[in-house]
């Protein structure tokens, strides 16, 4: 059984210890920023920023909606990178933990075909190594039983990391007790993916890839979007994850 | 705190005012979350929407000093409305006391003013006493001079629409914040006030305080689970340094620093030590004596002794009236009266207001020690930008400081939690933990006394100076020891034996105590308490989440200070759900009692507010320097030309430095500086920055100075987002980058639109490219009581930059 983390956005509170936390795991070196306007920084994800605090604000009537989204891979059940990979062990998928793992092999991947593949936007390529990055749920601390960085760093409770079916469990009572003040409240994309965030608002306004989009994988398609034939595809788990539905 | 942080997770309505939680105290919002979860309403009042805005039931908007009005009108909000807690109010506070004739209030001033001495004779605010001394009460609240009715007509002029007008928040909102708050006055109900530095550093600092007082006291908030006053300290242990007295005014456990008026002991003792004819109030302040021997005797050892005064008479005595907080300080720098000093752990240069003048001042000085992690502002003044090194005739000695996880020791924690940290890893290069270079200077300082004399060498050489720094060692001297045999209510204590706690405490030197509320928190029987970490409780400890074998808190081991205000004259909790303390008929359960004696109604009951002098709740408070209830002033600095609640502009009382050209004060309602600035720390940063604008991670999250400003402020000034802006007041100028956002609102204030900016104060030139000093815009003034500055409102302008230079 897979392990899984949710990442309750109505708890998150932008402190960025789990964008600070993952980076000093990872020994990653500092990346030079600018203050262009925003408290978001850097500004997007990259290969030594695999988690990412991003901040949205909004006008709603006469009160202000300030958005947190800690960005990440979801690590997906079924894994759409992996089919847009060619070679079988680039990117890996853990059985014990279902952490999505990208090797030393990616370097010999086409990035924007991986890229592309993910609806989520998040693989990243290191100019250096030429690797594609991404988190890789701590895989490190996990087999030892240490919770992941940005879990272990979440000061406010908002992150939870454990087995798949209790973080289900978790989730659907989460969700029900959110929804209570917002009615559109809801777990993104919780049947196809290891990391679920549960959004108090529309998904699109934390960020545009909350949800799987897959505006630039279908072009070849315009006919069917990534998420509707993700949710074909998943079908049966949805039917599995039933009473915990939005 | 009066409560701590796992307490608030107990409250019903939280009002975060005066502090941005979720970004500054971090820890304290995650048990936030937990009572709003649980239904409780969190209302965070604030100039702009914050992180912790973002998280609470709904934001206040409000003008930057103007607490007392907003806060002035919730006090009128529930007296008129009834909305107090009746039963608690009657017995439990000072509402039913007589004020005596002497005391006015008229024109914005309190009777008793000094003009000339800009001072307050504080006699004249005097309870009415009778002829065995006692206070004159009216428990029928009909006399006109009882403290309710004095409340009632004080507060009468702050009615929705000029709080409103003067606060720039609406009337909805008003009255939105005074119910959802005030419905905590019933007996099952509970509501926490959160602050923070938003609401000390205003030249009405203090009195901001004392009104949340006021409201939690007609509430009936104090003692309560879920209620109280909270202050939410700072990382760098800011509660421990208070108790120990990192204040001038201060010596530890809260005690006035000695005066050169006491000239003896005895005169210091009488001084004091206040005296009740009550005999139900306990009037804990009278043990002041005994913790005063105490201490003197932790100073001396055994060169303390009775006939010496204990030594009483070596301590260094402050002047009459003399001020010595760093505003003070630093003009006296300036002025060249002082020809070094030791800083440790600060960076003044930086963080103090007015920094410009700071950091020339600093150019007056021969030599400057300075122990410290990094370099920063203050290490490396003497080659700041437009300064010449060469022409700097200051020696600095840097000396490398341990880091936090390098050494181990204690640190007290908001909620008076004494906490035990251990050594993670050995320190790097040369440092050393500032207790250690502490010792080894003074050892070498002792030396060159004891061979070559000088002034006064015996208040150096009678010291009882450990010869090596232990922190163990320091904790049980600050906890204290019997330094001879004795017996105390038939039980034997031997020499060398720690003190089981503050009330065994002895003015006559049969004891020691470096700060009396730390004693206890060492003993013989369980060792270091600061180092428990058991999780074990009772079911009705439980309910509340109290830990009492978690670390140790002051006084005693209390959790939750006057919590015999949380059970009615019988010793019944109000809400027993969320009980406190209960009286089982013979003795508490629960919390460690504030005392142990019986419940008020029954014989030897006490009144539950031990640490006033007459047992009751001070709703009239005739201690403080700028009157015994809180009055809105303007800020120093002030977009309106005149003060709308009266014709006195600003406090008073109010510090004023004006010994050099940068402390200059725009006038009110300057058109050359028509913007509010309000200033803050961030989450990213660490107070003045000096040492995570050394942390990779946390510098690329957060690296240059910004300005956050509304989009109405911004087209008016031609300013897009990310574009760099000047800001200047009258003392310096800033460049930032323009962080243009919805979460700034311009105020409607008298008619007029205000508008306001904020910007943090932690990014400094030592780290190139990142922005200057903040502080080079904010002014020298301060609160009278504390001589805090007023970081947080000071009027500026912005315009956009014509030449990037900082950034």
């Amino acid at each position: 059984m897979p392990k899984a983390i949710l990442i309750d956005t109505t708890r998150c509170t932008a402190c960025r210890g789990c964008q600070v936390g993952c980076k000093e795991w990872k020994n990653y070196p500092a990346v030079a920023t600018k203050q262009r306007g925003t408290h978001q920084n850097p500004p997007d994800l990259g290969p030594y920023n695999v988690k990412l605090v991003r901040f949205s604000e909004h006008q709603d009537g006469d009160s202000v909606k300030w958005l947190f989204f800690p960005d990440a891979c979801r690590h997906c059940l079924e894994v759409p990178c992996k089919s847009g990979a060619e070679l079988e062990d680039s990117i890996i998928v853990d059985k014990e933990t279902g952490a999505v793992i990208y090797t030393e092999k990616t370097a010999k991947e086409n990035f924007e075909t991986i890229k592309s593949s993910c609806p989520y936007d998040i693989p990243r390529l290191d100019p250096k190594t030429r690797r594609i990055v991404k988190c890789d749920m701590c895989i490190d601390r996990v087999k030892k039983n240490l919770l992941p960085m940005c879990v272990k760093s979440c000061a406010m409770g908002a992150m939870t990391f454990g087995e798949r079916s209790d973080i289900l469990k978790i989730a659907a009572e989460r969700l029900v007790a959110v929804q209570k003040e917002n009615p559109k409240a809801q777990l993104c994309d919780m049947e196809n993916v290891n990391v679920i965030y549960l959004v108090a608002e529309a998904p699109s306004k934390y960020h545009k890839f909350a949800v799987a989009d897959a505006s630039d994988a279908m072009k070849g398609d315009p006919g069917m979007t990534r998420q509707q034939m993700l949710a074909g595809k998943f079908a049966p788990l949805r039917k599995l994850a039933g009473p915990a539905q939005g | 705190m009066t409560n701590h942080y796992t307490d608030i997770g107990n409250a019903d309505a939280i009002l975060i005012i005066g502090s941005n939680a979720a970004e500054h105290h971090p820890i304290s919002f995650r048990w936030v979350l937990k009572a709003k979860e649980k239904g409780a309403t969190v209302i965070h009042v604030d100039p702009k929407f914050s992180r912790t805005s973002a998280r609470s039931s709904y934001h206040v908007p409000l003008r930057s000093g103007t607490d007392i009005a907003f806060m002035g009108g919730m006090c009128k909000y529930i007296l008129d409305n009834k909305k107090y807690f009746a039963e608690y109010v009657n017995e439990y506070t000072n509402a039913s006391f007589l004020v005596g004739e002497k005391y006015s209030f008229k024109d914005g001033l309190f009777s008793g003013f000094d003009p000339a001495k800009k001072k307050y004779d504080k006699s004249q605010w005097a309870f009415e006493k009778d002829e065995k001394g006692l206070v004159k009460r009216d428990k029928t609240f009909q006399h006109p001079r009882c403290v309710i009715n004095v409340l009632k007509k004080h507060y009468e002029r702050y009615n929705l629409d000029l709080v409103s007008q003067v606060t720039g928040v609406s009337k909805e909102n008003l009255v939105k914040v005074y119910e959802s708050f005030a419905a905590t006055g019933r007996p099952d109900k509970a509501g926490t006030i959160m602050y923070a530095l938003g609401w000390t550093q205003h030249t009405v600092g203090v009195q901001n305080i004392r009104l949340a007082g006021i409201v939690q006291l007609l509430l009936g908030n104090f003692g309560v689970a879920g209620g109280g006053i909270n202050a939410l300290r700072g990382e760098p242990n800011v509660q421990g340094s208070t108790d120990h007295a990192l204040l001038y005014g201060y010596i530890p456990g809260y005690h006035n620093a000695p005066y050169a008026n006491w000239k003896t002991l005895e005169e210091y003792q009488k001084g004091n030590t206040p005296k009740t004819a009550d005999p139900m109030s306990v009037n804990w302040w009278g043990n002041r004596p005994k913790y005063i021997v105490s201490l003197l005797k932790g100073w001396f050892g055994e060169n303390a002794t009775k006939d010496n005064d204990f030594c009483y008479g070596l301590l260094p005595k402050l002047d009459v009236g003399m001020d010595c907080s760093h505003l003070f300080l630093f003009d006296r720098m300036y002025q060249g009266r002082i020809k070094g000093g030791f800083i440790f752990g600060h960076n003044p240069c930086q963080s103090f207001p007015n920094s410009n003048k700071v950091r020339k001042a600093f150019d007056k000085l021969d030599w400057l020690v300075v122990g410290e992690v990094f370099h920063n502002e203050t290490t490396d003044n003497f080659r700041r930008p437009g300064a010449d090194p060469r022409k700097c005739k200051t020696e600095v000695f840097l000396l490398p400081s341990a880091y936090r996880a390098e050494k181990e020791g204690t640190i007290s924690n908001s909620g008076r939690w004494h906490m035990w940290h251990y050594k993670a890893i050995e320190p790097i290069g040369q440092c050393k933990s500032m207790g250690w270079m502490f010792v080894e200077i003074m050892k070498r300082v002792r030396a060159l006394y004891a061979k070559e004399g000088g002034a006064l060498p015996e208040a150096i050489l009678k010291h009882d100076i450990p010869s090596e720094f232990n922190a163990e060692e320091m904790n049980r001297r600050i906890n204290g020891y019997f330094t001879r045999d004795v017996e105390i209510g038939g039980k034997q204590y031997k020499k060398g034996q720690l003190v089981p706690g503050f009330p065994l405490l002895q003015a006559d030197g049969s004891t020691s105590s470096l700060c009396w509320v730390y004693c206890g928190g060492y003993t013989e029987a369980e060792g270091n308490l600061s180092k428990r970490r058991d999780l074990t409780q009772t079911p009705m400890q439980a309910k509340i989440g109290l830990y009492p074998k978690f670390a140790w808190a002051w006084p005693m081991n209390r959790r939750v200070l006057y919590n015999r205000a949380s059970v009615d004259k019988n010793g019944k909790p109000y809400n027993p759900a969320k009980a406190v303390i209960e009286w089982d008929g013979k003795a508490w359960q629960g919390d460690v009692p504030d005392g142990g004696q019986p419940p008020m109604a029954q014989k030897g009951g006490v009144y539950p507010f031990i640490m006033t002098t007459d047992g009751h709740g001070q709703l009239y408070g005739p201690g403080r320097e700028d009157g015994p209830l809180p009055e809105h002033y303007e800020p120093a600095e002030t977009p309106l030309a005149q003060n709308p609640f009266s014709p006195q502009m600003n406090n008073p009382c109010m510090k004023k430095v004006s010994g050099s050209e940068y402390d200059v004060l725009c006038k009110p309602a300057d058109p050359r500086f028509p913007i509010v600035l309000t200033t803050y720390s961030m989450t990213e940063h660490w107070c003045s920055g000096s040492e995570t604008r050394n942390g990779n991670g946390l510098l690329e999250a957060e690296p240059q100075q910004y300005i956050e400003m509304s989009p109405q402020l911004a087209a008016e000034r031609g300013i897009k987002n990310g574009d760099v802006v000047e800001v200047e007041s009258l003392r310096g100028k800033v460049q930032a980058v323009a962080m243009v956002t919805i979460r700034i609102k311009p105020f409607q204030v008298m008619g007029k639109t205000v508008h306001l900016v904020g910007m943090p104060f932690a990014f400094g030139w030592t780290k190139p490219k990142c922005g200057d000093a903040t502080n080079r815009l904010t002014t020298s003034v301060g609160d009278p009581n504390t001589t805090i500055p007023e970081y947080k409102a000071c009027m500026v302008n912005v315009r956009k930059a014509t030449k990037v230079t900082e950034l």
